[in-house]
């Protein structure tokens, strides 16, 4: 195989992977803006919160590092309940505390203190884990399957941390699209989106409606952050920051409030980063993705899938 | 007490009041530097940064607060400002403007990219237009750093060759500093007696002039048929169009002289320091800003004049140097965003209005109204 292709094909792979994460970041943007129409500024903050609590979690059992099959299957499973549980206690808190009180306020005012958030947890974060780029250890077993497992002649790095990546991320995107498809629950969610007023009238409790979903949304961009600190093993405070852009872009790119377009636009955002990385160069990826931010919501707002916001609706 | 302050101040005569406002400018400088003296603390650079944040703040003011236009990114256009004036005064670029001329260029340039971002994307509704700026905000940093080494090449044409527009993170310096040398013929002073561009005395005066003409236009515009219709456009787009406002027209407006008033200020902030880099115009800038005009009072002049001064003192003096000082061992630095993060949220929650409301005089209102023969004063009387 050509050392090109080899490239390329090394560039999918990154660019799965990074999908992969930004997709269960974006499901909780699209979630929160499907049902009260904010933009959750603070949400990618969350992805950072999750890697956090898990490393702290991880550095207060101590595991073997690498994990051995044990800490694999105890160890590992305890500390990612955990930290979903935390992230989307925490996701609720903040929607207790500085959106519910302007529900019926201008839709800016909720937006405003959305950024408020945002720069107090990642100044908090920063007091916490201290300012600078932090190591999160190799908790993860790493095999290079190609080459160390299958005995593949190859330059390609596809290792044991990607599978994990996907086994982690996918059954998660499929658990909550049929977790909204078919339960009770999901479909009171449904409702909400659609009207929140009329769900009111249906016996729907909207407030607690509401609070599932941020509570979902917020384990899911905890889960992210757990697996993305396993996978790069390292992290910043502001990390939150660029993932959350960039998983906003990916639910606005697949249609604000669809559950399937968030998943598309992650995989897509996810495959333009690692090409602009590779092929631009890295330093100018941040103007690709917000300049594509920028034209997708001016020239088609409502995404590739559609949205089922209506656009119109002001 | 503060009523009979106003109606102590609305009984001086008009050269009263224009002198006291003047003894008060020059006594600034004096006092800080004797505290500066006494206490050992920063002041008059702090007060110069302020005065700089106070023009930037009001002209957020027109695009937010006046027009109800929700913009993340508007440090994009203080780093264009500030950039126009380095690319026109580096001496490595051979151009070397002078700064009396360039400062205007600038403004315009910063303009000029108000109307580019702003036209395609005022027709967004106001969450999404929020992004879009967010977004603009994060690129031109971003451009910024990375033109420092442009080669474009399409096919066997090399367009540009190592092109260093903006020298990177190292950032431009030096930069062009206010060209005073007629005076200094005139009065045959040494050159350095004045130390004009290096002294902060004379940046004080400097910025006090521009803040003066800053605050002075957006006093007029706020009162200007062109400011009734962005506050009618804020309270409510279709009502205001149908009155006859261009919605696009008048967003645009506002936009471009939003944009101009950061230009203007980013060059002068520019010529100050004597040296740019990208790391000034981070997103932390837009936000600090959008924070100053929240927390005094959407679209009141006034209170973003006081508002800018006391939040960005209260943060260059009392968090940056006071605190550190009390509390050497712990970092407070890093508790200033939890601060104004947590002061945000509490403001929108339990006083949207800000701390210095802008004071609807209704009665005024509707009297101009129809003595201008113009209706669109509706969002004034609502508000």
């Amino acid at each position: 195989m050509s050392i090109e292709l080899e490239i390329f094909i090394q560039q999918v792979i990154f660019g799965l992977t990074i999908g992969g994460y930004l997709a269960l970041i974006a499901l909780g943007y699209t979630m929160v803006y499907g049902i009260i129409e904010l933009i959750n500024f603070a949400h990618g903050d969350l992805f950072a919160f999750g890697f956090f609590i898990s490393l702290t979690l991880f550095q207060a059992i101590n595991p073997p590092r690498p994990l051995d099959l044990g800490g694999l299957l105890v160890i590992l499973p305890v500390i990612f309940g955990i930290t979903m549980l935390l992230t989307g206690g925490l996701n609720v808190v903040i929607d207790r505390v500085a959106y519910r009180p302007l529900r019926n306020a201008p839709r800016l005012a909720p937006l405003l203190t959305a950024v408020g958030v945002s720069f107090a947890l990642e100044a908090i974060f920063a007091i916490w884990q201290g300012p600078s780029q932090i190591n999160y250890p190799r908790y993860f077993p790493e095999v290079n399957i190609l080459r160390d497992v299958l005995g593949l002649d190859t330059f390609i790095l596809f290792t044991t941390k990607d599978i994990f990546l996907f086994t982690v991320t996918i059954p998660l995107v499929i658990g909550l699209t049929l977790f909204i498809d078919r339960t009770r629950l999901g479909k009171a969610m449904r409702a909400c989106a659609q009207d929140r007023e009329a769900a009111a009238m249906m016996g729907i409790n909207v407030n607690r409606i509401i609070a599932i979903t941020f509570f979902v949304g917020g384990g899911l961009a905890g889960a992210a952050g757990l697996v993305w600190g396993l996978y790069i093993n390292s992290g910043r405070f502001l990390m939150g920051f660029e993932a959350g852009l960039m998983a906003f872009t990916s639910a606005v790119l697949g249609g604000i409030g669809n559950i399937r377009g968030a998943v598309v636009g992650a995989f897509i955002i996810g495959m333009i980063k690692s090409m602009s990385d590779g092929y631009i160069g890295s330093e100018w990826t941040r103007v690709v993705i917000f300049g594509i931010l920028i034209l997708l919501l001016v020239f088609r707002p409502s995404g590739i899938l559609g949205s089922t916001q209506g656009v119109e609706k002001v | 007490m503060q009523k009979q302050m106003a109606e102590l101040w609305s009984g001086l005569p008009r050269w009263a009041q224009a002198a006291l406002i003047i003894f008060l400018i020059v006594l600034v400088p004096l006092a800080a530097d004797s505290l500066e003296r006494l206490t050992n603390f920063a002041l008059l650079t702090q007060i110069n940064r302020a005065l700089i944040f106070v023009v930037l703040a009001l002209g957020l003011n027109v695009v937010v607060g006046f027009a109800g236009l929700l913009d993340l990114g508007y440090a994009a256009f203080f780093a264009i400002g500030a950039y126009t004036f380095g690319f026109l005064t580096w001496p490595t670029h051979d151009i070397e403007a002078s700064f009396f001329i360039a400062i205007w260029v600038c403004a315009a340039v910063a303009a000029l990219f108000g109307i580019l971002v702003g036209t395609p994307t005022l027709r967004l509704r106001g969450d999404y237009l929020a992004i879009v700026t967010l977004a603009f905000g994060e690129i031109i940093p971003t451009v910024v750093r990375n033109l420092d080494d442009l080669t474009i090449r399409i096919g066997p044409w090399t367009l540009v060759e190592k092109l260093n527009l903006t020298n990177g993170s190292q950032g431009m310096t030096p930069l062009g500093k206010p060209d005073f040398g007629f005076i200094e013929s005139v009065f045959q002073m040494n050159p350095e007696a004045l130390r004009i561009g290096v002294n902060a005395d004379f940046w004080y005066f400097a910025i006090v002039i521009t803040a003066v003409l800053v605050l002075f236009a957006s006093r007029r515009l706020d009162d200007s048929r062109l400011g009734r219709a962005w506050k009618a456009i804020r309270e409510n787009e279709t009502a205001a169009d149908f009155m006859g406002v261009d919605p696009i027209r008048t967003k645009l407006l506002a936009f471009a002289i939003g944009a101009s008033f950061s230009g203007l200020a980013g060059a002068v902030f520019a010529s100050m320091l004597g040296a740019i880099f990208p790391e000034l115009f981070r997103f932390q800038v837009s936000i600090f800003l959008l924070i100053i005009v929240v927390l005094s009072g959407l679209g009141s002049v006034y209170g973003v004049l006081i508002g800018g001064l006391i939040i960005s003192i209260f943060d260059g003096v009392f968090l940056a140097q006071v605190l550190p000082s009390v509390f050497p061992k712990t970092d407070i630095q890093s508790l200033r965003w939890v601060f104004f993060g947590i002061g945000l949220i509490i403001i929108m929650v339990f006083r949207p209005q800000g701390l210095f409301p802008r004071r609807v005089a209704g009665r005024r209102v509707v009297e101009n109204a129809a003595s201008d023969g113009e209706i669109a004063a509706v969002g004034e009387v609502r508000s």
